[in-house]
């Protein structure tokens, strides 16, 4: 069921000699490709996309800077799923075990990636960690990419949404600063907002303003993960998504983001780049 | 720094092309990189010879064609470029825009030098 034992997604790049050289022995040639140069991470996201569709697991990928919240919202939300939904995390760092950890002492099953000095998860590391996972027995898979808000938001992972977290403590020209990563958001969360009274510098609707200037056009929650009405519109979010995933893979049908890295973007679109 | 990975991506595909087309040695490549691809060329430029050291494409000289981000307006219909960090049309100012470039981050081109059959 995997590449590893010989299934195959996608046609090869399209290529065809373009102009010949000289006539001695050696010619020079130049070949036109026109080909995603993440082309491969893209065919391996792609498989572990219809690895989870076949079970009907939403994937979400959450991004943000190092310290937004994710994992202190990973364990509020499956406190407070109190097991209504079957959740399972991918944790993504360069080092230690304390994420996984701190989600297996959520009683729910985590598999910590630990990337060495790589500052992103790609396609290949999620597609190994998810075979550590019971998928056929989930609701929701949870990949929490590593921290940083330049080099993520450039693989795709397989995942059908993006989350991403812009917490009040780092200030609401965030999306102005790092565009690439917040455009890539279908879910942007305004976290930690129980500080707002004490930062004032940060204002909610300059951030929603930020956001729209990079062409983000989705839904923006504003949450604490102590609770609240915004940590329970997140999880009628979290609901809603369930529920659509569930209704497309018995259709056999998926869903991406609505930003997808651009060698991504030409597989979706079902068709090789034309040269 | 992404890019590093991103330059051993394009070394393994450029590798597939040299050996698809029995390559003697990769001469020149050239890609197409948009600022919303989240790659930053000067820093690719850097991590480039890391990756291809060793490989078919050891010595050959990278080409970083960059392109601008575009609009298409969705009030106005106007095409026009952009920045990255405020997608909003050129001509009305409406924030409501389609990409339509910028996200590049292609293959584009590879030279290679080959042996012809005919040697002697």
């Amino acid at each position: 069921m995997c590449r590893d034992c010989g299934c195959s997604l996608g046609p090869e790049a399209t290529r065809a000699p373009f102009a010949a050289g000289t006539n001695s022995s050696l010619k020079i040639e130049t070949i036109e490709v026109i080909t995603a140069i993440l082309g491969e991470n893209d065919r391996v996201a792609a498989h572990n996309r219809e690895h989870f569709d076949e079970h009907g697991v939403l994937a979400l990928n959450l991004m943000s800077s190092p310290g937004a919240g994710k994992t202190s919202l990973l364990e509020a939300t499956i406190r407070a799923l109190d097991g209504r939904l079957r959740v399972a995390v991918i944790e993504g760092d360069l080092a230690t075990e304390n994420d996984a950890d701190r989600i297996r002492a959520c009683g729910v099953p985590a598999v910590q990636i630990t990337t060495g000095n790589a500052c992103h998860l790609d396609a290949k590391m999620v597609h190994d960690a998810a075979h550590d996972l019971p998928l056929a027995g989930l609701d929701v898979l949870f990949i929490e990419n590593v921290g940083n808000l330049v080099c993520p938001a450039s693989f795709d992972l397989g995942q059908h949404r993006n989350v991403t977290l812009l917490s009040v403590p780092e200030g609401d020209d965030k999306p102005a600063k790092y565009p690439v990563m917040f455009r890539a958001a279908d879910l942007s969360l305004l976290t930690k907002t129980d500080l707002l009274p004490y930062i004032g510098e940060f204002s909610p609707e300059r951030a929603r303003g930020a956001l729209r200037q990079i062409g983000f056009d989705g839904e923006t929650i504003e949450l604490t993960s102590r609770g609240g009405a915004g940590f329970e519109t997140w999880l009628a979010w979290l609901d809603r998504e369930v529920a659509a995933q569930r209704e497309r893979a018995a259709r056999g049908e998926s869903a991406r983001p609505r930003v997808q890295p651009d060698g991504a973007s030409a597989h979706a679109a079902g068709s090789r780049p034309q040269r | 720094m992404h890019e590093l990975s991103v330059c051993q991506a394009l070394i393994e595909q450029v590798t597939r092309v040299a050996r698809d087309n029995d390559a003697r040695r990769v001469i020149s490549i050239v890609i197409t990189v948009g600022p919303l691809s989240g790659v930053e060329p000067q820093l690719l430029e850097h991590a480039y010879p890391l990756a291809a050291a060793g490989t078919v494409a050891q010595d050959a000289s990278l080409v970083i064609e960059t392109v601008p981000v575009r609009v298409r307006c969705c009030s106005c219909a106007a095409e026009t470029e952009a920045q990255a960090n405020r997608l909003v049309c050129g001509a009305c100012s409406d924030w409501q825009v389609d990409v339509i470039g910028g996200e590049e981050m292609l293959l584009t081109r590879v030279e290679i030098e080959t042996e012809t059959a005919s040697i002697h």
